[in-house]
């Protein structure tokens, strides 16, 4: 009997190891070699997107804007939590899709540019640091803090007039009161959340799930997981109900692009303030 | 020592704000008693040089409402005009920064703070400090002040303060976030390299 329980102690105690988030590798880990210095420079680049790789970014954003830390926190969609979890099927393109083009994807649309080439310097070095930083973690897993964590549907139905209150309580004293950031010497010191130097209606992020999502467990910056849930989703609502650079896969019009493309949980195409979003 | 000469130096400003409960004039010389010739910081005083002055004026407003507090600042703030505070704030913010002073910490110590400074500890939840307070630290207007060039004893006592829960007039509740997460030695290590920092 008493073994059994010690057994149980012990699975118990493994189990709670096991929930640990994974920890990357430290910075000052990286080889001194050639192989390092392709990592640094995808660091680099992950960091600070507008100048490393400005030819492929049509807008004010950074990587690191949404995957915190260098792209090393969990539940910010970190590095180490993607790179493992392709190949992989994406309904988004109806395909299987490697690595590099789930990072394409992040250059057409939450960078509002265009895709670096498969195995060009800027690919590379982002393939080579995604790689570095998931060192020890099993491919083919979804580790715990990959994404952002789930929310919970909401008890109210998101709403606008109190997504606004959490927003101006909460969030507009970084990306102020017209939600388009703020720039210090020419540079976004607080990213733009919606007009035309965020993201396009193509980017992840403009769903209202995954915005909720990632609010929830990161912001305000520092205190994550301080709004409930219920914050969560009305100040997502509010954010993704305005407008912000068209969808670069829309072919038809608005209605037809609705149809075909934005079958989920956003509001492109509907009017708010008497303007159609994503025209 | 340092302290009977720190009160000596305060005498005539506790004196001022006392006997004139009516009106302080906006005195210069009042704030540079303790903050210093030309507002540049001494000891634990703060630098007033170069910091925005809409914070400038938020703090002042802090005080006079009892909103930051501070035994020296509040009747010195309470015995002045919006006005006042404008001028001083003006006057103070128009200032050049003063020169950065090479630190005499230890280089592990400043190579620690440099690190949280720039990168934070995302392990324990702690955002680079620069994030909020600019690239250099030299601040983010209106909220977000300067932080480089302040003394590290300022710095820490406001560490401190937020931790404790004596100052709580930060926006959003962020510096009582992060201070909370904060251990001692980064604490220590932060103060030291802001002191200096931006030197580069």
């Amino acid at each position: 009997m008493k073994i059994a329980i010690l057994l149980l102690l012990a699975a118990t105690s493994a189990f709670a190891a096991e929930e640990k988030p994974f920890t990357p590798p430290a910075e000052r880990e990286i080889p001194n070699n050639e192989f390092g210095n392709v990592i640094r420079l995808g660091k680099s680049i992950f960091t600070d997107t507008q100048h490393y790789a400005k030819q492929h970014v049509g807008n004010g954003l950074n990587c690191v804007n949404c995957h915190l830390d260098s792209g090393r926190k969990e539940n910010s969609s970190p590095l180490w939590g993607a790179y493992v979890r392709y190949p992989a099927y994406r309904a988004k393109t109806k395909q299987v899709n490697t690595f590099e083009e789930r990072v394409q994807g992040c250059f057409m649309y939450s960078l509002n540019g265009t895709a670096p080439a498969l195995g060009s310097a800027e690919m590379t070095a982002l393939v080579s640091y995604a790689y570095w930083m998931s060192t020890g973690v099993p491919v083919n897993t979804t580790p715990k803090g990959a994404g952002y964590p789930k929310l919970k549907k909401a008890a109210l139905t998101p709403d606008f007039s109190r997504g606004k209150e959490v927003y101006a309580a909460n969030c507009q004293i970084c990306h102020q009161s017209n939600g388009e950031g703020k720039k210090v010497d020419g540079k976004f010191a607080f990213p733009p959340l919606w007009g035309n130097e965020s993201f396009n209606w193509g980017a992840g992020m403009h769903r209202i799930d995954n915005a909720a999502a990632f609010i929830k467990a990161n912001m305000p910056l520092s205190k994550g997981d301080s709004l409930s849930d219920q914050e969560a989703w009305d100040v997502a609502l509010f954010v993704m109900s305005h407008d912000r650079p068209k969808d670069p896969r829309a072919k038809g019009g608005i209605a037809a692009t609705k149809k075909e493309l934005h079958d989920e949980n956003c509001r492109y195409g509907d009017t708010v303030d008497g303007k159609v979003l994503g025209e | 020592m340092k302290i009977l000469f720190l009160m000596l130096g305060l005498m005539p400003v506790l004196a001022h704000a006392a006997d004139s409960a009516k009106m302080v004039k906006p005195d210069i010389a009042v704030c540079e008693n303790c903050h210093g010739k030309d507002g540049a910081g001494n000891g634990d005083f703060p630098r007033l040089a170069g910091m925005g002055a809409p914070y400038l004026v938020k703090q002042l407003q802090d005080f006079r409402s009892g909103k930051r507090v501070n035994q020296i600042m509040q009747p010195i703030a309470k015995s002045m005009s919006e006005s006042d505070f404008m001028k001083i704030t003006e006057y103070f913010s128009g200032l050049p920064v003063p020169a950065l002073q090479e630190s005499t910490a230890d280089a592990a110590l400043l190579s620690q703070g440099e690190s949280l400074a720039v990168n934070g500890d995302w392990a324990h939840g702690i955002p680079a400090c620069f994030q909020c307070h600019g690239a250099r630290g030299q601040g983010i207007a209106p909220e977000f002040p300067a932080i480089v060039g302040q003394s590290a004893g300022y710095i820490s006592n406001q560490i401190a303060s937020w931790k404790s829960g004596t100052r709580t007039n930060d926006p959003v509740g962020l510096m009582k976030s992060v201070s909370d997460k904060l251990s001692d030695d980064q604490i220590k290590a932060v103060s030291a390299y802001l002191t200096k920092g931006g030197v580069k």
